[in-house]
């Protein structure tokens, strides 16, 4: 693969703190490598703000091999950038040309409050998995890991489940901002695994409780949200998580 | 001299015998009893769940903005448990020896006999948690081998096995946020250790998104804060692994084991240039697959696929026929950095071996026309379904590899380097997992503990999880059961003062430097001393020089970096600044361990040091021991030592021949 | 879990959204299949039919008991799919107090997907204008022309349908409409069936399949009913 080397224009989302409002900056780059990732690109950057005594911009990143799930940009109108199933670190500049113009923002939604530039907070994810996103088992209660025989299409499924990251891709790029993907992925990594079976209409009546109060929205099946998934979750889990609810939600004695 | 803790009796007994006659803690004062946790890693999610669970009130910290960001859930391959459900002779003996051999002989026999008995129990625990391990048709866990043994005990979920295994951790730990017993902090990070009356009581932390200082009480403090290989700059570790917690926590007098011990993993994908940020692992379950080899000719700059089969060197199965491609990692690495230096390396930098799945894919297409009765099939068609089934096996993996280089793997080689991944040094802690200091405890990757000199693939993720869920459980109640009767202190208190006004000021000078260097470029500077001196290869002269120009390096830093912001904001240089500040005192203590330590064992390479075949050459007789430094003054430590006595094992010359 | 909050959730009001649609969906296949009549006019089948088959059935409907007592069923689905739906995308609409400046626009969803109120709207809005010219005259003003077949007298609808469709831009008001519920029912109707918890990718194949067939077969015809009488292949004068 040719390496060659690009200079770019940056608009940038800043913001100094959650409550003040923010503005695009327009930034110049110059002899960007097409073999640096994204993130090392911003590296460049910050590196030549902090030179200018002007201030860096904040971005969470943190493996940076695609699997911590804490990046978070919106790159040119697509959480993560242009490529297919990929995290916005392991996005390379190969993706672009010389010259191009880029534009980058934070995740838009209410559940995930800008903190300063393109850091927002995400904590409603770990409360939503509070609600029921676990299986009640406490240390030393197990069983032999063999002694429940899983079905290999339902392990595998439950796997591709667990795959999610967390990044919150699907709510950046959901018109609802709606976290459907995030907590069908949960719901039926758990609920199709005998282990998370006990707890399966719970689970899945708490959590959606959960999203509701964290200003996310409802699902209306575009697709965007399975388009952009860095992990490539499927909305088939969407379906999955409704059925469970209404399930739940008319068995419920309560 | 050092106490550590080991239970009489024998090998197999010491620990059924520990946890029968360990004081314990009753319900309604574990409820009284808080403690903190610093990490929210496999280790750190591991203990506040289980501790959690318990009914001790637990205060969980970490630096990302939530507890499934931790570092290790970027593990890929796997974790070992000795169930020998593959029938292929394992055991928890052969797990603890094959422990102890890899770790060259420098590990505790008591501490990983307890490790290998345990990690069943991991499995167990977590299947029920719903940790979805790859599985058989009959619905029955799947195993693979890994580098270093010749048994299949290796537990895996695809590529992921840390993120499912922390993910599990980790709702275990949310399970216990939302039942009231944990109180999480996230996008905060530990500072300093607060001690009194020699007894760990709390720390000072930092919200890093206002920049505010707090204090936290804690009976007992567990430090889970993973490894230290970035002081390296380049290692696959996450770009906010640090050393803080443990460093601050060894100036308050807490001993650093073995510093320089640290593991250089053969398979990562190479450098390409100064803008490198980090290296990126390509799982060791690799090499199960592909053949490792350079040209059989100095500086052949012909693309892979022009070099004829007899023209290849595969140089780990020509020198290791036993073990072949799956040696242990620091043997693989060595191998790698050897033939690179002799000029045998590949790719524009020279600096990369090649690992082959061409064989593989011929082996599995082969297969695969048995498998369907194909009878004769054409070369094309063979080619095409062994990379059906490479894809299967190693699909995400090859993926990434194709994101980060942009070559195809299925078609080229693809080009490996060694990197620094895992640091077996940490904090000294014993038996029970307690450091020097009296309530400071230390779990997973930043004690010293289980690996010796050399960890084995697959062995980190059942050492965090061992010690978070079956350890510390057990041998905290030891401790705490003495302090019942200690009320929560006040964190008015004049050694929480002390603490917080002791962080106010080391920030304020920081920040007060104003120099015209940045944090990066000093990081860089301290790593690039580190791997050309305290890498994969070491020797007195390197090390001395590393020493000087590493306090030059601090002077320089103290006195010229420049740190944008202010303190009271969201501020990651600031944040930053004060990690590699600690990077660099701990660089400086790394490079006198491994001078102090004049023979090589197995991530631990002198140069000085070696056989005639280049392998690492011990000298038992003067180092059957652990470093144990005690911070003094700057630039100041002093050695003590914990002599390592084999009860079981004989320790002898590894052969993976 | 109490009712109020089983439909309210996100999930809840979603399920509400498909039951009502479906039952609407269930609704257009009687409504077409009747409407349908007025192509036995057709030389094809019965050039002297004139529309007695097609006024004959909408008899039967409006003198069935049980037909009247569904419409009211039909109206009441119809207002919850209405007022739920204005609900949902409001409270969607919110989620998102700062938009971006770049969208994510057709990268990943089709439009009609993302325009499923704007699409409602305008069948709303045809809506009215369809019952104002059909249903009015016929369930309640009864200011309709007679015809007597058999014996029986009843409103000449078929005369009304050709008077409202002789004029130009009602033809195209209603090619409007039309196409507006087919967009409307190319997402509704798989999306219905995901949000009640379909999932098995089989069968949300066929269902996809069937729901773009059926929504390009049912408004088809619907716009042919104009077309054919503006353009006189089916009249009740010949």
């Amino acid at each position: 693969m040719e390496h060659y080397n690009m200079n770019l224009t940056l608009k940038v989302w800043r913001q100094p703190n959650k409550t003040s409002d923010g503005k695009f900056e327009t930034y110049q780059v110059k002899n960007i490598s097409s073999e640096m990732s994204f993130l090392e690109m911003f590296d460049v950057l910050n590196e030549q703000l902090v030179m200018e005594g002007r201030d860096p911009i904040a971005f969470d990143h943190d493996c940076r091999e695609g699997i911590c799930g804490m990046c978070s940009m919106f790159i040119n109108g697509r959480p993560h950038g242009p490529w297919h199933a990929t995290t916005t670190c392991q996005l390379h500049m190969r993706a672009f040309k010389d010259g191009d113009t880029i534009v980058v923002e934070p995740w838009r939604a209410n559940g995930f409050p800008v903190i300063k530039d393109l850091v927002t907070d995400r904590t409603s994810f770990d409360r939503i998995i509070q609600a029921g996103g676990f299986i009640s088992v406490n240390t030393g209660n197990a069983v032999d890991g063999n002694a429940i025989p899983i079905e290999k299409d339902h392990a595998d499924a439950s796997f591709a489940a667990a795959a999610c990251i967390a990044c919150g891709a699907c709510v950046a790029a959901c018109k609802n901002a709606s976290a459907s993907l995030f907590l069908s992925a949960k719901v039926a990594h758990l609920g199709l695994l005998p282990q998370g079976y006990p707890e399966k209409k719970n689970r899945v009546l708490s959590m959606v409780s959960q999203m509701d109060k964290e200003g996310f929205g409802s699902c209306t099946f575009t697709g965007a949200c399975e388009a952009v998934c860095p992990k490539e979750i499927s909305i088939t889990n969407i379906s999955r998580m409704h059925k469970d609810y209404l399930f739940a939600g008319l068995s419920s004695e309560k | 001299m050092l106490d550590a803790k080991i239970p009489a009796g024998n090998l197999e007994k010491k620990w059924d015998d520990y946890k029968s006659h360990v004081k314990l803690v009753n319900p309604a004062n574990k409820r009284k009893l808080e403690i903190i946790i610093v990490g929210t890693g496999l280790a750190g999610a591991s203990a506040a769940a289980a501790l959690g669970e318990l009914g001790y009130k637990v205060k969980a910290f970490c630096f990302q903005d939530s507890p499934r960001r931790a570092h290790s859930i970027a593990a890929q391959g796997g974790i070992n448990a000795a169930k020998n459900y593959q029938n292929d002779g394992d055991s928890v003996f052969r797990l603890f020896y094959d422990t102890i051999k890899g770790g060259d002989y420098r590990s505790r026999e008591a501490n990983v006999h307890r490790l290998a008995e345990v990690s069943a129990n991991i499995i167990d625990q977590c299947v029920a948690q719903g940790v979805p391990f790859a599985r058989e048709y009959g619905g029955l866990l799947s195993n693979r081998s890994f580098g270093g043994t010749q048994v299949q005990r290796t537990f895996y979920a695809a590529g992921q096995t840390g993120q499912q295994l922390l993910i599990g951790a980790y709702q275990a730990l949310e399970r216990q946020v939302a039942l009231g017993n944990v109180d999480m902090y996230t996008r905060h990070e530990m500072l300093e250790l607060v001690t009194i009356d020699g007894k760990a009581r709390g720390i000072i932390t930092r919200n890093l998104v206002s920049g505010e200082l707090e204090r936290h009480f804690g009976h007992a403090v567990l430090l889970c804060s993973g490894g230290y290989g970035n002081v390296f700059y380049l290692s696959t570790n996450a770009m906010g692994s640090n050393t803080t917690a443990i460093w601050k926590a060894h100036k308050k007098g807490a001993y650093f084991g073995n510093p320089c011990y640290t593991q250089i993993h053969p398979t990562c994908i190479p450098v390409t240039g100064d803008h490198q940020s980090k290296l990126t692992l390509m799982s060791e379950s690799l090499r199960n697959d592909g053949r490792i080899w350079v040209p059989k000719k100095q500086g052949d700059t012909r693309k892979s696929i022009d070099i004829p089969e007899e023209e290849r060197d595969y140089y780990l199965e020509r020198r290791y026929p036993a073990y072949g491609n799956l040696v242990p990692r620091d043997v693989a690495s060595r191998a790698a950095k050897e033939r690179c230096d002799a000029g045998y390396g590949v790719g524009t930098s020279r600096q990369a071996v090649f690992l082959d799945f061409a064989a593989a894919i011929q082996r599995y297409g082969k297969i695969e026309a048995g498998k369907r009765g194909l009878g004769d099939v054409d070369a094309a068609t063979i080619t095409l379904m062994g990379k059906e089934v490479v894809k299967e096996k190693y699909g995400n993996l090859f993926d990434m590899y194709e994101k980060i280089t942009g070559e195809n793997p299925y078609e080229v080689p693809m080009r490996i380097y060694p990197a620094v991944h895992y640091t077996m040094g940490g904090l000294w802690v014993d038996y029970e997992l307690m450091t020097t200091i009296p309530g400071l405890y230390a779990l997973g990757e930043c004690n010293f503990s289980d690996h010796g000199a050399n960890r084995l693939g697959a062995s980190a993720l059942m050492q965090g999880l061992a010690d978070g869920y079956f350890v510390i459980p057990y041998t905290i109640g030891n401790y705490l059961a003495d302090e019942i009767r200690v009320n929560a202190i006040p964190t008015s208190h004049p050694a929480f003062e002390e603490a917080e006004a002791k962080v106010k000021a080391r920030i304020e000078e920081l920040m007060n430097i104003k120099g015209s260097q940045t944090v990066e470029s000093m990081h860089k500077r301290l790593g690039k001393i580190m791997w050309d001196k305290c890498g994969m290869a070491r020797n007195a002269q390197g090390l001395q020089e590393a020493i000087q120009e590493i306090r030059q390096l601090k002077a320089e830093f103290w006195s010229d970096v420049k740190i944008p912001g202010t303190i009271n904001e969201f501020n990651p240089e600031l944040d930053k600044a004060g990690r590699v500040a600690d990077f660099i005192e701990l660089g400086e203590l790394m490079c006198i361990d491994a001078l102090e330590r004049s023979e090589s064992c197995g991530g631990h390479f002198r140069e000085e040091h070696q056989t005639e075949e280049g392998e690492a050459l011990r000298h038992d007789a003067e180092f059957m021991f652990v470093s144990a430094w005690e911070y003094q003054a700057q630039h100041q430590w002093k050695l003590h030592k914990e002599p390592l006595l084999y009860d079981v094992v004989k320790p002898t010359q590894r052969s993976y021949k | 879990m109490k009712w109020s909050h089983f439909f309210t959730s996100a999930v809840g009001r979603k399920i509400v959204m498909a039951l009502t649609g479906l039952f609407l969906i269930s609704f257009l296949i009687v409504h077409v299949g009747l409407n349908s009549c007025i192509f036995n006019d057709l030389p094809y089948f019965d050039h002297n039919d004139n529309g007695s088959m097609f006024n004959r059935a909408a008899h039967f409907m409006g003198a069935s008991l049980v037909i009247r007592i569904m419409e009211i069923g039909l109206l009441a689905g119809i207002l919850l799919h209405i007022i739920q739906g204005y609900a949902v995308e409001v409270k969607n609409r919110s989620m998102r107090s700062k938009g971006y400046q770049v969208n994510l626009g057709s990268r990943g969803s089709t439009w009609m997907s993302r325009s499923m109120a704007l699409l409602g709207t305008l069948v709303f809005l045809y809506l009215v204008i369809h019952v104002a010219q059909f249903w009015w005259p016929s369930r309640v003003s009864h200011d309709l022309e007679k015809v007597t077949y058999n014996g029986i007298e009843m409103h000449n609808l078929y005369l009304r349908m050709y008077e409202v469709f002789q004029h130009g831009w009602v033809v195209i008001l209603y090619l409007v409409g039309v196409a507006a519920l087919g967009f409307h029912l190319l997402h509704g109707f798989h999306s219905a069936f995901r949000s009640i918890g379909v999932h098995n990718k089989k069968y949300l194949f066929m269902l996809k399949s069937l729901g773009y067939g059926f929504s390009i077969v049912v408004c088809l015809l619907f716009a042919l009913m104009p077309v054919s009488m503006y353009l006189n292949w089916v009249s009740p004068f010949n």
